[in-house]
């Protein structure tokens, strides 16, 4: 019997809008103008896995393929070439729910990183068959600092649904 | 008979169903958009429905830049005054000797029967941001197809070109800069003549006139210019520099790599040239071609 290495709280349920806020402000965050910092991580990758794994009932492929789309076109990059990997992340992310909550956070963070390189390769892949340079491998460190940002990351977009049910202002704590 | 789960346990088709479908979709995308460019009306869509995600995404950025306008010193303006005014007395002198030339060039290219080059339209626009695409090297600027921007229109800064209108939304375009991997630029030297294509070299910053026979008259520091021959560009633009030659006998080529003469990453205002100051249409294309060139020589031998 393996143990959970974290306590298990009841957590709240959680709000849709909610996800559907901390998406855009990932995408704004990937919209914004970074000029030639190829190493960024990929926020809106990251908060979408974290969605899939956490939510796989609410979010799921067909949204992480038009956020793809949507990645694509305000980015100038070939059509489809974020929706394909989104697509595929968004699948692997909810295939693997159930094993990877199984984790600690920093585990949780290694198969994250797999699941984003994967990405990252399709993106590659793709963009070296259409006729591309490869850019460095420098490339590959926007997965690197995405995944050690995952304990951040569950921290904060967990919050809302930590807070207590009712508030007792009587409660010492 | 076959057992299905109850309707109230159903979640659609299988996930591996739903990503066969969707990276079928993708590819097909993919494979529109890259070899056949068929995609372009669903990229217009979506595209305008970031727009205002888009703008936002500045906003900070924006915020930013003004906080540090606000706080720039007085010895800073000063200094950037005086700088400015040096510069005008030296731009005084070779503005006059300008106005003369144009005036006898005028004369001359009448004299010579010749069609009057057209005074180029130009928009003024400014570079929102570079594209976060590490394949490739573009902007994106905040002028459209609503202002009359087109596709295949040059871009130009203050000293030179820095790339060409590749894509045009309704509210922005795109451009490629000419350090693109992807992007040819046709150039002339101006020292003698001679024409040839600049090739982008994509990382590096820097271009490359690829297809030059080893002998060619090409020496460092030679300045490119546009040669204006393709109808896109207006002629004369300065583009890059000759920065480092080799001529390796084993190939048949020379390896001659330049550095581009614009601020291609660093100017924020660039000026969209119109392409309409081109040529007659293509049947008439053997005649004006043949005249053109030689009466460039002959403007560039009196500057």
């Amino acid at each position: 019997m393996a143990f959970l290495e974290q306590s298990q709280r009841i957590l709240l349920p959680v709000n849709p809008a909610y996800i559907a806020l901390t998406l855009v402000l990932a995408l704004l965050f990937n919209l914004m103008p970074w000029r030639d910092v190829f190493w960024l991580p990929d926020m809106l990758a990251l908060v979408l896995i974290f969605w899939c794994v956490h939510q796989p009932r609410k979010i799921g492929i067909g949204i992480a393929w038009f956020l793809g789309l949507v990645m694509d076109a305000g980015n100038g990059a070939m059509l489809g070439q974020h929706a394909l990997a989104y697509a595929v992340l968004a699948f692997a992310a909810v295939g693997l729910h159930r094993r990877i909550l199984w984790f600690s956070l920093w585990r949780q963070a290694a198969h994250i990183l797999v699941l984003l390189l994967v990405g990252q390769l399709l993106m590659l892949g793709a963009r070296l068959i259409a006729g591309a340079e490869f850019p460095g491998f420098a490339y590959f460190g926007g997965s690197l600092i995405a995944a050690a940002l995952w304990p951040t990351a569950t921290f904060l977009l967990l919050l809302p649904q930590r807070r207590p049910e009712s508030v007792d202002r009587n409660r010492p704590i | 008979m076959d057992y299905q789960p109850p309707p109230f346990f159903s979640r659609g088709p299988a996930p591996l169903v739903r990503l066969a479908f969707f990276v079928s979709l993708a590819v097909l995308l993919m494979v529109l958009d890259a070899r056949f460019r068929y995609a372009e009306s669903l990229r217009q869509v979506v595209a305008l429905l970031v727009y205002p995600l888009q703008r936002s995404a500045l906003v900070p950025v924006e915020l930013f830049g003004a906080a540090a306008e606000f706080f720039t010193t007085q010895v800073a303006l000063k200094r950037e005054n005086e700088e400015l005014k040096a510069k005008r007395l030296q731009g005084a002198n070779e503005l006059l000797t300008l106005e003369a030339l144009r005036a006898e060039n005028a004369q001359l290219r009448r004299l010579l029967d010749a069609r009057e080059r057209l005074g180029v339209d130009s928009a003024l626009a400014e570079i929102l941001y570079q594209v976060r695409d590490p394949f490739s090297r573009k902007v994106i600027i905040d002028k459209g197809s609503r202002q009359g921007i087109q596709a295949g229109q040059a871009v130009i800064d203050d000293i030179g070109v820095i790339g060409q209108v590749t894509r045009v939304h309704f509210l922005l375009s795109e451009v490629t800069l000419i350090t693109d991997k992807d992007q040819r630029t046709p150039v002339q030297v101006v020292r003698n003549g001679l024409r040839a294509v600049a090739f982008g070299g994509g990382d590096r910053g820097t271009l490359d006139l690829s297809y030059m026979a080893a002998n060619a008259d090409v020496q460092a520091d030679d300045v490119l210019v546009t040669s204006g021959i393709d109808g896109t560009y207006p002629a004369g633009l300065p583009v890059a520099k000759v920065s480092r030659i080799e001529r390796d006998p084993a190939y048949a080529f020379a390896k001659i790599s330049c550095i581009p003469t614009a601020g291609t990453e660093q100017n924020r205002q660039v000026l969209v040239l119109s392409s309409e100051a081109g040529f007659p249409p293509l049947p008439a294309e053997a005649e004006p071609r043949a005249g053109s060139l030689p009466k460039q020589k002959r403007v560039r031998k009196r500057e």
